[in-house]
């Protein structure tokens, strides 16, 4: 993870959930670009984060693509956001014994609309929560912020500042992330995605 | 209960290495410069001391003491002086611990150093070359040079090569001889110089230093020279970062010429049309 850097945060509101990543992409201590996204859209209501190895983030984002996309062929619905997390799960685990390294985030509504979040390590377990999941070279500082300043039941916009103060404050004690974020928040009607302004060092 | 008490008293007393502790007291009463001539630093009670230190502050230990690895520090000489210029971020691993470190160490008003590696190895050898400078002027009414002061402390920190002192130092001023530039490390290199970098963000201050580099700069210019070759490398280098501190170093002592958070400089900086490169 210390690699390249990076962080993924998501959060669950009422009616609703947010997922956030910082855009730093570095070569160790070198930053070499300010604009790798960490976060990718699965499903009109799902999205999945991939902090890690960038290699393997990018590697990983097209073989969910593609397995999302032969789900949906043969089932002939979208996959729902638990249904998500063990594809997740399993695709990692098939590589127990030389592993990807990425710590994803899956976020989303399901079909009735309910709020679903959850991270996985390495290698695969599933850590299901009911309020903030965290991870990347931030995750230390990211608990801390979300610890303190997530409460339950916050509409869509209170959750997208909760999410961006958590994300950006945390960033501002590690090395290796930040250099810009991006949230994006997902409501029973619909997507919004914005890209925060923060410190470049 | 006595006996074991006094036991641990011997031991500990038997093993403190501090012979020279009163040097030229008996014959005129307490002096300072005798008193501190040499400092005495308690050794840890085991087989190889540097070993055991070693094994506590290797970037492979698991609790590594040692904070404010990553550092940009330069200072280049120009027509007007000299300009030293720092960044204030200190981390620990990939921890960011502050972000508004002083790394210029005022050792007189004549007389700057900066800071790059241990930051206690810094501070306290070049406040203890602050010391041996003071002492310097009131034995022989004048100010030291930069060149005697630098080799002070070069020596200083030579006596403990090996030993796991880290420092990368720039010490400059102005004496007799005009501006003075000096690069100082824990290795015991001693350089005089016209533009020195150090740090993690070294590579990328040289860049932007070299290329805007002119002997002849105007006083603002070489002051933003020095900004903006530490603002490039904070952007690029991960353990760099927090605020720009800069300095003039002029005839009459060193001035302070202001402090500039990063933050807020990056958008000045992309604000601002770009010039042509060459």
């Amino acid at each position: 993870m210390e690699y390249n850097g990076g962080a993924v945060v998501a959060m669950v509101g009422k009616n609703c959930v947010a997922i956030a990543c910082d855009k730093r992409l570095g070569v160790q201590a070198m930053t070499i670009s300010t604009e790798f996204k960490k976060t990718f859209q699965v499903t009109p209501k799902t999205y999945i984060g991939l902090p890690g190895l960038a290699t393997d983030v990018q590697t990983l984002a097209e073989k969910f693509r593609f397995k999302v996309n032969m789900y949906k062929l043969k089932e002939e619905r979208e996959i729902e956001p638990r249904t998500l997390a063990h594809l997740v799960s399993s695709t990692l685990y098939e590589r127990r014994f030389g592993p990807w390294f990425v710590e994803p985030v899956v976020a989303g509504l399901d079909k009735e609309n309910r709020p679903f979040i959850c991270s996985t390590d390495l290698i695969g377990c599933i850590n299901f929560a009911k309020d903030f999941v965290v991870s990347g070279t931030t995750s230390n500082q990211l608990y801390g912020m979300c610890e303190s300043l997530w409460e339950p039941d916050l509409e869509p916009e209170e959750l997208f500042e909760t999410i961006s103060q958590s994300l950006m404050n945390a960033v501002d004690r590690d090395c290796l992330s930040g250099w810009g974020a991006e949230v994006t928040v997902i409501t029973p009607d619909k997507v919004i995605t914005r890209t925060l302004r923060s410190r470049q060092d | 209960m006595d006996t074991l008490v006094s036991k641990y008293a011997n031991s500990s007393s038997a093993a403190s290495f501090d012979n020279e502790e009163h040097i030229g007291d008996s014959l005129t009463g307490w002096d300072a410069a005798n008193q501190f001539a040499i400092p005495a630093f308690d050794i840890p009670m085991v087989g190889n001391p540097v070993d055991f230190l070693r094994a506590h502050t290797d970037a492979s230990a698991e609790n590594r003491i040692r904070i404010q690895h990553g550092t940009t520090t330069l200072a280049f000489k120009f027509q007007g002086g000299i300009v030293v210029a720092v960044d204030s971020r200190a981390s620990g691993g990939s921890y960011i611990a502050s972000q508004t470190v002083k790394k210029v160490i005022e050792i007189n008003p004549y007389l700057l150093g900066t800071m790059a590696g241990g930051a206690a190895d810094c501070q306290y050898w070049e406040r203890e070359l602050g010391r041996r400078c003071r002492l310097y002027e009131l034995r022989n009414k004048e100010r030291i040079s930069v060149a005697a002061a630098s080799k002070i402390l070069s020596n200083m920190v030579y006596d403990y090569k090996g030993m796991g002192l880290s420092m990368g130092t720039m010490i400059t001023g102005w004496d007799k001889t005009g501006p003075q530039l000096f690069y100082v490390d824990s290795d015991g290199t001693r350089m005089r110089g016209e533009r020195f970098s150090v740090g993690s963000g070294s590579t990328f201050a040289y860049g932007v230093l070299d290329s805007g580099y002119d002997y002849n700069l105007s006083i603002p210019d070489a002051l933003e020279l020095g900004r903006r070759a530490i603002y490039h490398a904070t952007h690029r280098d991960a353990y760099s970062g927090g605020s720009v501190n800069v300095f003039h170093v002029k005839q009459t002592g060193w001035e302070f010429k202001g402090n500039f958070d990063v933050g807020e400089l990056h958008w000045e900086y992309q604000a601002q049309p770009k010039g042509p490169i060459v």
